[in-house]
């Protein structure tokens, strides 16, 4: 489902490269394929909409009818256009003294998380932020943002008080007295069409008038996203979208119809749970996954970042002495595991499905359970591994003989494709992957 | 709460649509009610569906057409209430959907059934989570078990089932961590859980609800699969509904895999949760 319409337009030029001269209806297909492909992804159906005539007029334009690289052409200009509508990612404009953070948006979109991280990545700027808890609504707000400030040691306003605007003005005091730079409000999650809490939300924005105000936005959102972010634009001005869970394997159109309806960048994207997983937006990968084709450059970097670089230098030096044992084996799997969610990696690079299924989560819980039986001799040595060791290790990681028996022949294989690979340079993602 | 006050907005923008449409008596409107589905979130394949259903009959009939088919889908017959006390219901989801939120109003319910109720602190590893639920607990009159930051989840169920034995509790609600159905390590940690529950008891938990963000768009659908998939859904809350989001994607999950709703939220208050009933539901959205 994912690379349907990668898959389609690849078709489109394998059955049309060389030959030439698309037909209407072959054009009116893609078109229709494209058209799904996003609003799968929970991009807005009108926003959809309008791309895809785009889309089409430019490819008309662009004599697509004439072409002897039609899907090419498809290709190009659907990237083209998407990238252009994501637009660039823009940095935080911090422009007063102290400057003001506005995150604003509905409950449970990842505003106190978002908080947090942004203190974290100001400070490695070299920035002196300070935090203000500023939703007095929801059960343990504060106790959230107070103990992960602690953890990060940055300093968050400690005063408890029942109404925002008040907090929030006081906040703003203190910040002048201790000279901090970058004031970061984290407020109550609302609904676009909660009037009251939208006055309460202008009440700050008059109070504190920050340089930037943030929707905070999950990248679950669908096809609401357009009132929401029409809503908070609407209502506050805002001058940005941080996209939230990315680190799922959600689509994440919606952002582009935020971007859409409101004009403003999306300038960060969250990753994770934890505090340092926030990145600024790379518009091309966020395309590709739109579209749910592949994105190499992703992926390696993806790779790069997870694996040590000592490791891989070991791993490789072993694959080349063909010393490769179970425990590298199973250090992979590991490695794989902190990379990421499997599907979305492997869907990243051409030939990927075949690996999904022979290292699919379950199959590695499963293989994990049996190395971790195993003893170390073993590991090293998988040819000692008798029948009387199978049936231990069976019991011992509750598998059966014939998942060790799948698995050792698994690992040959694996083996196996290495040294090819090597022999053969092998695709640069590939190898990464396998290092 | 009314109902069909509450789902006003969502009347608003779909209902009357409808009408509209329907109203025209022409088959050329399956089109735009295919849109109208769409920016329903029902997702393609359900929308091309339920046009194919509409297909079959008259324009008179769209309207009283379209509500059967709803409600046939979305009727998923439930099993027995015959349990034995304590009751466990685990709930489960994505971060951010409102878990917490779903067993305070849950447990205010049942409070007010005069049930006794336990809330048990499953999420260990987000900040503040233990002190909102604490919180919820004393909103509505529930004593908490709970652990420490980074404590075992399954450690803190445990715990919650012996304590509920012990003070004869009716139903004990535990809240677990938000996870995303991609990350195996803590799909794994929710697998134990129900592990540690079924160990202390055959027929524990009773319930497992996964929570879903009325909010959400397809990706839904993955999560319904895979947290399915993991423990075992019994049956889905739908959260967030005061909204203007019309939580379409609902439809798809029931008909793909057949986990009935049982909860609605439509918003923060305890008394903000509703039971799901097919019917209900269809007419508070169909009718004018
Ligand atoms: N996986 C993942 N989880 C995230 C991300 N950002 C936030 N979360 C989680 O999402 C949930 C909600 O995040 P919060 O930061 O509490 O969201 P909020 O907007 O402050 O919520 P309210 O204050 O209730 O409106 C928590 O469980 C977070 O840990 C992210 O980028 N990825
Ligand atoms: N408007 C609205 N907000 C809700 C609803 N249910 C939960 N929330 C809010 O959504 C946010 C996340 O809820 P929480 O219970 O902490 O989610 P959890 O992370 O899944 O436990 C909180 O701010 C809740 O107050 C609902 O039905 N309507
Ligand atoms: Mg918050
Ligand atoms: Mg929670």
């Amino acid at each position: 489902m994912f690379d349907k319409l990668g898959e389609r337009l690849k078709n489109i030029a394998r059955n049309l490269s060389g030959k030439g001269r698309l037909s209407a209806s072959q054009v009116k297909e893609s078109m229709r394929d494209i058209r799904r492909a996003l609003l799968e992804a929970d991009v807005n159906l009108n926003v959809a909409q309008d791309f895809v005539s785009e889309v089409e007029n430019e490819a008309v334009a662009r004599k697509i009818y004439d072409s002897f690289t039609p899907a090419e052409t498809i290709i190009q200009i659907v990237g083209e256009k998407l990238i252009g509508l994501i637009g660039k990612a823009e940095p935080l404009v911090l422009d007063k003294q102290p400057s003001s953070i506005l995150l604003v948006g509905l409950q449970g979109s990842g505003k106190t998380t978002t908080a947090i991280k942004l203190g974290i990545f100001l400070k490695s700027k070299g920035k002196n932020p300070f935090l203000i808890p500023a939703d007095v609504k929801r059960p343990a707000a504060f106790e959230q943002l107070r103990d992960m400030a602690e953890r990060e040691n940055l300093p968050y306003f400690s005063e408890r008080l029942d109404n925002e605007v008040k907090l929030c003005k006081q906040a703003l005091s203190r910040s002048v007295l201790k000279r901090y730079d970058t004031l970061i409000f984290d407020t109550a999650g609302r609904l676009h069409i909660d009037i009251e809490m939208l006055k309460q939300i202008k009440q700050i924005k008059e109070t504190v008038n920050p340089s930037e105000i943030l929707l905070v936005a999950d990248s679950m959102t669908g096809q609401d996203a357009v009132n929401i972010a029409q809503e908070f634009e609407n209502a506050l001005g805002i001058t940005g979208i941080i996209l939230t869970k990315m680190d799922g394997d959600a689509r994440g159109g919606a952002a582009l119809s935020m971007r859409k309806v409101t004009g403003k960048p999306i300038k960060f994207i969250g990753i994770g749970e934890k505090v340092d997983a926030l990145e600024v937006l790379h518009p091309e990968r966020l395309a590709s996954r739109i579209l749910g084709m592949g994105d190499l450059k992703t992926l390696q970097e993806k790779a790069e970042k997870a694996v040590e670089k000592e490791e891989v230098e070991k791993f490789q030096k072993k694959i080349q002495e063909g010393k490769l044992d179970l425990e590298d084996f199973l250090g992979q799997i590991k490695q794989l595991k902190r990379i990421g969610p499997l599907d979305a990696l492997l869907d990243m690079f051409p030939g990927g499905k075949g690996l999904k299924k022979m290292m699919d989560e379950k199959q590695m819980v499963r293989t994990e359970a049996i190395i971790q039986s195993m003893t170390p001799k073993e590991r090293q040595n998988p040819s000692i591994l008798d029948s009387s060791r199978r049936k231990r290790i069976a019991s011992g990681s509750g598998t059966s003989v014939q998942d060790i028996n799948r698995l050792l022949k698994e690992f040959k294989m694996a083996q196996k494709l290495l040294k090819q690979m090597k022999g053969r340079g092998g695709p640069a993602a590939l190898s990464s992957f396998f290092r | 709460m009314n109902l069909r006050k509450t789902l006003q907005k969502t009347r608003d923008n779909f209902s009357k649509k409808l009408r509209n449409l329907f109203g025209k008596r022409d088959p050329k409107a399956l089109v735009d009610f295919e849109n109208l589905l769409i920016e329903s979130d029902f997702g393609v394949d359900t929308a091309v569906s339920l046009v194919g259903t509409l297909e079959k009959t008259t324009p008179e009939n769209y309207l009283s057409s379209l509500k059967k088919e709803l409600i046939n889908i979305l009727n998923v017959s439930v099993g027995g209430n015959d349990y034995t006390k304590p009751i466990v219901e685990l709930y489960v989801g994505v971060n951010g959907v409102g878990k917490t939120t779903t067993i305070g109003k849950r447990g205010w319910t049942l409070h007010g059934e005069g049930k006794k109720v336990l809330l048990a602190s499953g999420d260990t590893f987000r900040t503040g989570a233990v002190e909102q639920l604490s919180k919820w607990g004393e909103r509505i009159n529930s004593d908490v078990v709970q652990s420490g930051y980074g404590a075992d989840p399954a450690a803190v169920c445990f715990d919650a089932v012996d304590a509920a034995v012990a003070r004869e509790i009716d139903y004990v609600l535990i809240d677990t961590a938000g996870r995303l159905h991609t990350r195996n390590d803590l799909m794994e940690e929710m697998k134990k859980i129900k592990k540690v529950l079924k160990r202390k008891r055959e027929d524990l938990p009773q319930e497992t609800i996964l929570v879903v963000d009325g909010t959400t768009g397809q990706n839904a659908l993955q999560q319904a699969k895979q947290f399915n998939e993991a423990i075992g859904i019994t049956g889905i809350a739908l959260t967030k509904l005061d909204g203007t989001a019309k939580g379409g994607i609902v439809v798809s999950i029931v008909n793909d895999i057949g986990i009935p709703v049982k909860y609605i939220g439509i918003g923060e208050e305890k008394g903000d949760l509703i039971p799901f009933s097919a019917e209900d539901f269809v007419t508070a959205i169909l009718e004018e």
